[in-house]
């Protein structure tokens, strides 16, 4: 199983200390996320950014949560045979994990290279396999890490604090 | 620059009745790619696009768009006009092309949005 790790270098505390604390979230939600379906992908991150912004997140910190969620599920339902989506929200900070069926990433950093897709014709023409997804999500995310392999499933996990500047 | 004055000079159409058209625009993106446009984070701005499938309008819930440009002629479902509807986002038809509207807005001095 290949690993990629990414920590925003001015959070690589507050990560450490969140993986060690073994803190409880307040509050899960799970999102079911279908293979193919363009047309409501997308609509767990819009309703969990709704939640986000009720709860007081600022506007900054809920466009990269968006931008996170939104491409994290395009990915699931571009290219794998469905998975889901799993927000824990903390006081400080929205812990998610977007785990799917499979089949997997020959090579993560390929991936994380901008403009690499494996994006099929039906796909592009919907305007997704721009080959940004994970370049964009790596782009906005305070902490990332994917786990994957060829004919396995793929996780993807990510941490997004509420205060950008602490 | 508001939403009106935009369809005068692209020549458009306005898809989307009782909409907001005085909403100040400062700035615009045109692209096909949805990844692309998502890298508009820092400011709110105008999208102009060929793409009519209903993840444009899914694209207003993540990231500020103040309205569409449909390009090249191309008019989407009444279910994605309804979606703007619902969302108060001007969405708007134009017979120019991705090239011509962007250099008509840029030429009376709409500016690129930052990224």
């Amino acid at each position: 199983m290949a690993e990629y790790w990414y920590v925003r270098p001015e959070k690589e505390e507050a990560v450490n200390f969140f993986f060690n604390s073994g803190r409880k979230p307040d509050y899960t939600q799970k999102f079911e996320i279908n293979e193919k379906d363009f047309i409501h992908t997308g609509r767990a991150t819009a309703e969990m950014k709704l939640l986000l912004k009720r709860l007081g997140v600022e506007a900054t910190v809920l466009r990269r949560f968006a931008i996170i969620g939104y491409e994290a599920e395009i990915n699931i339902t571009a290219h794998s045979r469905g998975g889901e989506m799993i927000c824990n929200v903390y006081p400080d900070l929205v812990h998610v994990v977007f785990e799917d069926k499979g089949p997997g990433m020959k090579d993560i950093e390929q991936s994380m290279t901008p403009g690499f897709s494996t994006a099929d014709q039906e796909i592009r023409e919907l305007g997704f396999g721009a080959g940004l997804g994970l370049p964009n999500i790596k782009k906005n995310t305070d902490m990332m890490h994917i786990t994957s392999a060829e004919n396995s499933n793929t996780v993807l996990e990510i941490i997004v604090f509420f205060k950008e500047n602490e | 620059m508001k939403i009106k004055d935009i369809i005068k000079l692209l020549d458009g159409e306005l898809l989307t009745k009782n909409t907001d058209l005085e909403t100040d625009i400062s700035c615009a993106f045109g692209s096909d790619l949805i990844s692309d446009t998502l890298m508009c984070v820092k400011e709110p701005t105008l999208l102009l696009t060929g793409l009519t499938n209903p993840q444009i309008i899914r694209l207003s819930d993540m990231i500020d768009l103040l309205g569409v440009i449909f390009v090249r002629g191309k008019v989407p479902s009444q279910e994605i006009i309804d979606m703007a509807v619902e969302r108060d986002l001007p969405l708007v038809m134009t017979k120019f092309t991705l090239y011509k509207s962007s250099g008509i807005l840029y030429n009376k001095g709409l500016r690129a949005c930052n990224i």
